[in-house]
């Protein structure tokens, strides 16, 4: 059988995507037996033109990792599906926005306030900010747009598989390199996770989820048997899916929904404010408010990994 | 467009056992009020998931109203409790998306109460002119 072609490429990423993929240690010379490596930015000296010179769909696959927050990524994002046959969106922010999308909660004009003014270690006395093409005397030189709302990869282009993850977990990056090399691969569409919440997998004791005060995970040491959300601590569980194998439950740790909405979930979000909701044991008004302001960033904790594939997206201004 | 020739349109929750008939009372009773509610009748306004207000403004609502059976008077009990500590964490999470908490309006309206659900139906449409439209802008 021929070798399979892969791409691996970055987007808008911290890069801990693709030291996953290293994670995997020794099995990556199972990779490197089956497949060979066609671009991958963080590792090997592939350019760009290689990729344009390539037949359309020549790449069987591309693990892309990362939101798509600037144009440049978009152009890559275009080109990779056009030469590849099977698309996976791949980790948290290339399947939700996953933290960058954490931007949506602001814009451009903002963000570039904060990072070319604001940020102490600036002196940018004329206010000059980034700009898409600039002209020296060399000649014309060109960045990317920076776009006000960071994008999912799946809202630029088509994409068969998502693995989530914040990374994706070696396992499930290792589950994925079979079904692969077995051609063993689900329907397109699907996302290579569990069917099930987070909770439903949990080995926690759960016993009556009946709560009257939250505590943020540095105000309180847990009880490592006992459910982290019976414990007043906010876990994203009952509102993320599972497959992750519960690396942050297991170190003590509550859930942060890295795995986005489980099946049937339309927003994240919103599901976790309800459930949270629900289980506080408080009926009058007073204290509703106080349990309000214990609950200091809504937004940004129930859509910690979320926002880009959110009902709403962005916030609106 | 100007605030006054704006009609907002508003997504309204009502409840089976007592809003619902409040409004129905309200008919019965030939009260005036303004036609600016769509009306969506649930079990319970514990049904309410906050995943259909987000929902109601992506579709292009202006407005949500939410009405349940007074506290104590839920017809499964704490169905309206849950509803009473969702919406203002909802509220305080919509803030943060840039939704401006009046949109959304939770009250209590029993089923004899028709002259009740009349005004909270003006005050809200009132309220929802006022702030004019709601604007969906995706991509920012």
């Amino acid at each position: 059988m021929a070798k399979l072609k892969l791409a691996l490429y970055w987007a808008a990423s911290c890069g801990g995507c693709d030291i996953a993929v290293l994670d995997i240690n020794e099995k990556i010379l199972d990779v490197a037996e089956l497949a060979d490596i066609v671009l991958w930015p963080v590792a090997l000296d592939f350019k760009y033109h290689h990729i344009e010179a390539m037949e359309d769909g020549s790449i069987d696959v591309c693990l892309f990792n990362g939101s798509v927050r600037n144009s440049e990524q978009e152009k890559i994002a275009r080109l990779l599906r056009q030469k590849s046959k099977v698309m996976v969106a791949f980790g948290s922010c290339a399947c939700f926005g996953g933290i960058p999308a954490l931007g949506n909660f602001t814009n451009r004009a903002e963000i570039f306030e904060r990072a070319y003014i604001e940020a102490p270690s600036n002196n940018n006395t004329d206010r000059s900010f980034p700009e898409t093409s600039v002209k020296v005397e060399e000649g014309e030189l060109e960045l990317p747009e920076f776009y006000d709302t960071v994008l999912t990869l799946a809202d630029v282009v088509d994409v068969e598989y998502f693995v989530p993850g914040c990374p994706p977990p070696v396992d499930l990056i290792l589950k994925f390199v079979d079904l692969l090399a077995t051609a063993q691969l689900p329907p397109p569409g699907a996302i290579l996770a569990s069917e099930k919440t987070l909770c439903d997998e949990c080995e926690r004791v759960k016993e009556e989820k009946k709560i009257t005060k939250i505590y943020r995970p540095h105000q309180i040491i847990p009880e490592p048997e006992k459910c982290l959300l019976e414990q007043g601590i906010i876990c994203l569980g009952p509102a993320t899916r599972g497959g992750c194998g519960m690396r942050c439950i297991q170190a003590n740790m509550p859930c942060r929904g890295c795995f986005g909405p489980p099946a049937g979930v339309y927003d994240q979000g919103a599901k976790m404010l309800s459930a949270l909701a629900s289980i506080f044991d408080i009926k009058e008004e007073a204290e509703i408010a106080r349990m309000v302001d214990e609950v200091v960033d809504p937004a940004g904790t129930f859509y910690r990994f979320g926002m880009s594939s959110s009902m709403l997206k962005r916030k609106r201004m | 467009m100007s605030n006054s020739d704006f009609e907002p349109k508003i997504v309204g929750f009502l409840c089976n056992w007592c809003s619902y008939r409040g409004a129905d009372m309200a008919g019965t009773a030939r009260i005036k009020s303004a036609p600016n509610v769509r009306v969506v009748r649930v079990m319970c306004s514990g049904r309410v998931d906050p995943i259909f207000v987000l929902k109601a403004f992506k579709e292009g609502a202006d407005g949500v109203l939410i009405l349940g059976c007074h506290p104590g008077d839920c017809h499964y009990v704490e169905g309206n409790y849950k509803t009473a500590r969702r919406v203002p964490l909802l509220k305080k999470m919509l803030e943060q998306l840039g939704i401006e908490e009046e949109r959304v309006r939770l009250d209590w309206v029993s089923a004899s109460e028709g002259d009740r659900f009349s005004s909270i139906v003006n005050e809200v449409t009132a309220k929802v002119k006022e702030l004019g439209p709601f604007r969906v802008n995706e991509r920012g």
